[in-house]
């Protein structure tokens, strides 16, 4: 079916009909998140005893994952313009420089995790760190989501072209992969910078 | 730790006769069916057309059948307990503590979330895409997959019945009780997994349905035209789209708790478990607006069309539905007003779910005034909807009253309020279930249902449920806990009494539902529907053949005001003969079925800790999507001379 005609003969392309649609989705993963963040903020002081955010988070090492992330954002960008335009160079270029910049994301999201379980500050020390390691560990599993589905996009590319189904879940996966950024600028926020602060 | 995790013969109850043998039955019942289906060669046609269709007529009438069938199993449930309160006057009754906690978590987690969500599902995914004017909905396959998910999850809470055991915990799983502390079995475990499961689909198929009621209608279906059953249907998808996301985090947050030692709602370090009951009432009210809602939108449809005249007060309708889909997420802490928030805290949320009265209450009045000066036709759908008003009027008053908050001190947990929300649930969302089930039937199989046996099933039903809930309004004002296994106050016993054989006279509702559906089969020349249009309808969906092709309309409908298919047949042109087009539709797929068979699968090695099964079946579902995401034809054509072959044959039929 060609993009303009559209669903079965009705008005709007498809295009228009599956990006609409992921975005809900995306909303629907937000009020997900949403639960996550809430119940992070009413057990944030229930550190029983054990270590608070203060005690435990590096902001240089948050730091450069955000920057991992931000970064992505731009590279993933440049790969959906490279996808429209049909070149190939700047597609697989900048979807592998966002999948490095996202696998080195989850990496040092990792490496935070097993030093605080290393030190004794593993999920089912407080209610507080049941808390951070769901919030945060959420995000990173998204990623790391992400990251499969961007292999799975390349790989798609490099077998069928660029299709106008390809193109569509294109779409879909930079949208999921900007939703991904929004919460963690949320997430850098609420957790990091007000859990240093405290 | 062994190949099967946790799983050995032990979790069979071999020394419980009821579950083994009811199980038994049932697995007898499944393997006769479909030893039958292969006998009688049908399996390549269930294959091909229903189990991998992805056409939402079919999904639709799939979701139904589910729904059915979840609802005998409730409802065996639900008389056992009847059963049980009855006889257990000073004695232990005939079902042990243990399998009575199974039995009353069972009931409630089936009939919310396999009865009521796959039948109000079904309803709308068979009917909104026909009233829109279109041909399909926006994502067929991610709906397929939504429905089997939903079947996953119905499949793994009835395998608790024979493979180890349910929740004991109720249908909500309160921590500390659903913690591994107090609850060290597999009980919620299934309870947790099939939900999780189950949400998911529920949550696939109101993105679909939202995605679908805003982006694709015949030319001209605007807004303000749609029928009202499609505005309910998306207020009612808006909720599930904004509430379950909740439910699935709350759920997978207690499921760390019991897996991985977190500290989420336990008793020790730090833990909150009155967060749990907050954050599961934050999906949990939604959820009771995500059923009634679809069923206020059938009744609208059924109202209008047997008082033949437009629904009174369209905008105030379409304006109070969406005011309960907003306030439907203030409220939700009425459901415990006993925590302890403080007088201010329950003084706002009580105030808040009497102004969800409002809304309810210009509902009720247009429905009246419709009615009012019509020419009403009693056929089953008009009599449900009657029923439907008296009582839904009646729970409404009662909570209303729950919802004060000194009263609820003394009604909480009480029998009252199982007396209320049954009222409510059966006398709201049911009854509009079933009015919607005999409205559409014609539509979706060709020939109507019996009306003679549709009637006795009604008034079986109507009465059975005020014989078997008055009573309970009146224990639990008498002080009577709900979820009792045995007592011995005596002047709770007649009413135990009176309400068990209410019980009985709805299991003679269910049972004349069953003959009617029997006999209608067997009598479906006398009962055929050779016009599309048996009810002299208003909305589009009459206006084409019963069932409908594959393609609903031949050519998109033109819309120009409210009641389109009333206003072509004012205007004298309903049957134009249009200038046929290939038509594309969107090609068959057992990514759904395959899909929830690696869920299932995951699910069940979960519950029972077999760690390579879930690494396994997390392999299947992905390469399920990858080998879906890598075919190169996604589509069907239907040729012009083909289209206009099975439309004439409408034309036909209806001249004569």
């Amino acid at each position: 079916m060609s993009e303009a005609q559209g669903i079965a003969g009705h008005l709007l392309s498809k295009r228009i009909v599956t990006g609409y649609g992921f975005w809900i989705f995306l909303l629907s993963d937000i009020v997900m998140f949403s639960a996550f963040f809430a119940t992070y903020a009413v057990l944030v002081d229930e550190t029983a005893g054990g270590p608070s955010g203060r005690d435990l988070f590096n902001l240089n090492s948050v730091a450069l994952e955000t920057g991992c992330l931000l970064a992505s954002s731009f590279t993933c960008g440049i790969a959906g313009i490279g996808a429209r335009t049909r070149r190939g160079i700047w597609f697989y270029g900048a979807m592998t420089a966002t999948f490095i910049l996202g696998a080195a994301f989850v990496f040092i999201e990792a490496r935070e995790f097993a030093g605080m379980i290393a030190r004794g500050a593993g999920p089912s020390r407080s209610a507080f760190l049941s808390a951070f390691f769901t919030l945060v560990g959420c995000h990173g599993l998204h990623v790391s989501a992400g990251l499969l589905w961007l292999l799975t996009m390349m790989a798609q590319v490099f077998a069928k072209g660029y299709r106008a189904d390809i193109l569509r879940r294109i779409l879909c996966f930079s949208l999921f992969w900007h939703a991904l950024d929004i919460i963690w600028v949320a997430l850098f926020t609420v957790v990091y910078l007000m859990g240093v602060a405290r | 730790m062994t190949v099967f995790g946790e799983l050995s013969w032990s979790a069979i109850p071999f020394d419980q006769p009821i579950p083994l043998v009811a199980s038994a039955i049932v697995a007898l019942t499944i393997f006769g069916v479909l030893i039958w289906v292969v006998v009688k060669g049908w399996m390549p046609y269930l294959w091909r057309e229903w189990i991998t269709s992805v056409d939402h007529k079919r999904i639709g009438v799939m979701y139904c059948l589910l729904a059915m069938v979840m609802l005998l199993r409730g409802f065996i449930d639900a008389i056992m307990m009847r059963a049980q309160q009855a006889i257990a006057f000073r004695s232990d009754g005939y079902l042990p503590p243990e399998h009575y906690d199974q039995i009353f978590s069972a009931h409630g987690t089936l009939m919310i979330f396999f009865v009521a969500m796959p039948f109000v599902a079904g309803l709308m995914n068979f009917v909104v895409p026909l009233q829109l004017g279109a041909r399909d909905v926006a994502f067929p396959t991610l709906n397929s997959v939504g429905f089997w998910l939903t079947a996953s999850g119905a499949l793994l809470v009835n395998l608790s019945l024979v493979v180890g055991e349910f929740a004991r915990t109720g249908w909500l799983v309160y921590p500390p009780l659903s913690e591994l502390t107090y609850s060290p079995g597999v009980g919620v475990d299934y309870y947790l997994w099939a939900i999780e499961i189950g949400g998911v689909g529920s949550l696939l198929s109101g993105i679909n349905l939202v995605t679908t009621i805003l982006k694709i209608h015949a030319p001209g279906m605007t807004y303000s035209r749609m029928p009202m059953f499609c505005w309910t249907a998306l207020a009612s998808n808006l909720l599930i789209v904004a509430a379950f996301p909740v439910l699935t985090a709350t759920l997978a947050m207690l499921l760390l708790d019991r897996y991985l030692g977190f500290h989420f709602f336990t008793n020790e370090a730090g833990g909150n478990m009155m967060m749990f009951v907050n954050l599961v009432w934050a999906w949990g009210h939604p959820e009771v607006y995500i059923l009634v809602l679809p069923a206020f939108g059938v009744y609208s449809e059924v109202v209008s069309t047997f008082s033949r005249k437009p629904l009174f007060g369209y905008r105030s309708m379409v304006a109070a539905t969406m005011a309960i889909c907003v306030l439907s997420f203030t409220v939700w802490l009425h459901h415990f007003f006993t925590m302890g928030a403080g007088a201010d805290v329950n003084a706002i949320f009580g105030i808040a779910s009497m102004i969800i009265a409002v809304p309810t209450g210009v509902k009720i009045f247009n429905w009246l005034f419709t009615m009012y000066g019509g020419r009403i036709v009693f056929t089953p759908p008009m009599l449900w909807s009657i029923g439907f008003m008296v009582t839904f009027a009646i729970g409404g008053m009662t909570g209303v009253l729950l919802a004060v908050p000194p009263a609820d001190f003394l009604l909480h947990n009480s029998l009252f309020l199982v007396a209320h929300f049954h009222n409510v649930l059966i006398g709201g969302m049911l009854f509009g279930a079933f009015a919607g089930y005999t409205y559409w039937f014609p539509k979706a199989f060709g020939f109507r249902l019996h009306d003679g046996l549709g009637k006795a099933a009604f008034w079986c039903w109507l009465i059975g449920f005020y014989v078997a809930f008055v009573p309970l309004y009146v224990v639990g004002l008498m002080g009577m806990t709900r979820r009792m296994q045995h007592y011995d106050v005596p002047e709770w016993r007649p009413w135990l009494l009176i309400a068990a054989g209410g019980a009985v006279i709805i299991l003679a509702g269910i049972i004349l539902q069953a003959v009617q559906l029997a006999v209608s089969i067997r009598h479906r020349e006398a009962l055929r529907d050779t016009t599309g249009d048996p009810w002299d309808g208003r909305s589009l969906e009459w206006s084409i053949p019963s069932p409908p092709p594959a393609f609903n309309f031949a050519m998109p409908p033109r819309v120009h005001g409210p009641d389109a298919w009333w206003d072509m047949k004012r205007r004298g042109r309903p049957y134009e003969t249009p200038a046929y087009a290939d038509i594309e539709m969107p090609r068959n797929s057992p990514t759904g079925f395959i899909c929830a068979f690696f869920a299932s699968a995951m699910g069940f090695a979960l519950i029972w800790h077999i760690w390579w099964l879930v690494a396994l079946a997390a392999v299947g579902a992905y390469a399920t999507f990858v080998v879906f995401a890598w075919r190169d034809r996604d589509e069907d054509v239907i040729p012009a001379a083909e289209v206009a072959r099975i439309d004439r044959t409408r034309g036909e039929a209806r001249a004569s």
